[in-house]
This record gives C-alpha cells, sequence and structure tokens, in this order.
C-alpha cells in the first residue's frame, strides 16, 4: 500500500479531467472560471508531488508562481465577467458572441 | 498504511467536491464547494511535506480568490438562469465525449507507465544552506528564481489595475 507519484499523478489527471469537463460542459462562465482553478489546482498538486518525490523544493516554487498567475487570471477574468455583465445582462457563454463574427 | 489511508480520503474528498463544483445548480453552492474542495488540496499538500504552500493555499485561493468569486455571484444578479438560454449550435455531448476520451488516453497512459515501473530519478542535491520547508522555499525565491518572483510581482500589479480598469463604470 505504498502511495507513488503515479497515484498522484492519477489524482491529478482525474481533477483536470473534471476542470476539462466542466469547461466544455457547463455555460455559466463563473462556473467554467472555477474549473480553470481546478484545473490550475490539478497541475500544483503533480509539481508538489514530485517536489516531495525528488526531495527538492524547487516543484513548491513554481506551485507558488502557478497560485500568483491563478490569481491575476481570476482578478482579470472576473473584471470582464463584470464589465460584460454590465452591458449584456447575462453570463451565459452561448450569448458572448460579439466578437465571434 | 495511514498515509495510503489519508491519500486516499482526501483523493475521494477532492475529487468529489469538485464533480459537485460542476455539477451543481447553483452557483453559490458550486463557490462554497470550492473552498472545501481547495481546503482539501491544503491537506493533501500537508501530507506531502509543504507545509507552507498548504498555507498560501489556505491563504490565497480559499481565502482570497473564492471572496473574489463570491463578490461576483452575488453582483450578477441572475434573474434568469444562465443555462436556461440553448445555442443550437453548441455540442455539449460533443465536448463530453472528447473530455472522456482525453480521460481514458491519460488512463492509459498512466497504467502503461506505472506497468513499465519507471526508473527512479536521482534528484541533484540543490546546495541549500537552510533547512525547513518555508526556509528552502524562500531562499530559492530570493536567489535562483528572483527574477521570475519579480515578473510574477509584476503580473499581479498589472492584473490588479486591469481588474479595476475593466470593472469601474467610468473612468
Amino acid at each position: 500500500m505504498l502511495i507513488t507519484p503515479a497515484h498522484y499523478m492519477m489524482l491529478s489527471a482525474a481533477l483536470f479531467i473534471i476542470g476539462v469537463i466542466g469547461v466544455m460542459v457547463r455555460r455559466n462562465i463563473i462556473i467554467i472560471f472555477m474549473s480553470i482553478e481546478l484545473i490550475l489546482n490539478a497541475v500544483n498538486i503533480n509539481l508538489v508531488a514530485y517536489s516531495n518525490q525528488l526531495q527538492n523544493a524547487i516543484g513548491q516554487v513554481f506551485a507558488v508562481f502557478v497560485i500568483a498567475v491563478a490569481a491575476a487570471e481570476a482578478a482579470v477574468g472576473l473584471g470582464i465577467i463584470l464589465a460584460f455583465y454590465r452591458n449584456k445582462e447575462t453570463v451565459n457563454i452561448d450569448e458572448m458572441n460579439v466578437m465571434r463574427w | 498504511m495511514g498515509q495510503a489511508i489519508a491519500f486516499y480520503t482526501l483523493a475521494a474528498f477532492i475529487l468529489g467536491f469538485a464533480v459537485m463544483v460542476i455539477s451543481t445548480k447553483d452557483t453559490v453552492h458550486s463557490v462554497l464547494f470550492l473552498v472545501l474542495d481547495f481546503l482539501f488540496v491544503a491537506a493533501l499538500y500537508v501530507l506531502l511535506g509543504a507545509p507552507f504552500l498548504a498555507a498560501i493555499q489556505i491563504l490565497v485561493y480559499a481565502g482570497g480568490i473564492v471572496v473574489l468569486y463570491l463578490f461576483v455571484v452575488m453582483l450578477v444578479n441572475l434573474k434568469r438562469p444562465p443555462e436556461a438560454h440553448q445555442d443550437p449550435h453548441r455540442m455539449t455531448k460533443f465536448g463530453l465525449g472528447l473530455s472522456v476520451a482525453m480521460l481514458v488516453e491519460l488512463g492509459m497512459i498512466g497504467a502503461s507507465s506505472y506497468a513499465r515501473s519507471a526508473p527512479v530519478l536521482v534528484a541533484p542535491l540543490a546546495a541549500i544552506p537552510v533547512s525547513g520547508n518555508t526556509e528552502e522555499v524562500g531562499w530559492l525565491l530570493y536567489t535562483s528564481y528572483l527574477i521570475p518572483f519579480e515578473i510574477a510581482s509584476m503580473l499581479l500589479l498589472v492584473a490588479m489595475i486591469g481588474a479595476i480598469l475593466l470593472a469601474k463604470r467610468e473612468l
């Protein structure tokens, strides 16, 4: 019953896929952003698992960078959602097609 | 044995709450499940011997980003549910099929690499003159990764100003 990095990779892949399914299936853009956060968390789990396996803290440093980029992404994305909602009164991505054609 | 029990319990909670995040109808419930998911991921970091990152996860994700999401959910007053509008061109089934195909591929890659028992990589011994998790991460951040660290701080500053500009009604 030894927990190897392969187990953590499986968990990370499953979390990643759940995030991808959320992005593909849901139509509420706030939930799509939350799915992106789940995807970034899956990446972080992988980085920290290998940091633990290799006894090297560099993986954790990169996880800190991923968290910083996730915070920036959330701030800008939610700003865009608010600006869009003020104009179009919707958070449905199927109606967000003003720049599509 | 204890580590295995802890890992499987945490993994079950993480995946279960992740499924709840993308499957609940109410967006507020979705945000709350996201908080629980982040807390269990932080517990997994503790299990992996990264308590500094666990604290950062709780402070930044569960404390900061989720509050931002809650603010937006409360500000966006949904008079009609966002799922009501159906786009006839939308291929939800196709997207779900693609996601499942990706899951199968990743599972096959993982299973094959697991069966092949990859060679144990020997980590190069980094000359870190400090001991302790937080000290190691801080030492690396301020020596080898100083420039990426400064770029990340600049990115956060730009994102903050950009978010204010985007969300402001008029300048």
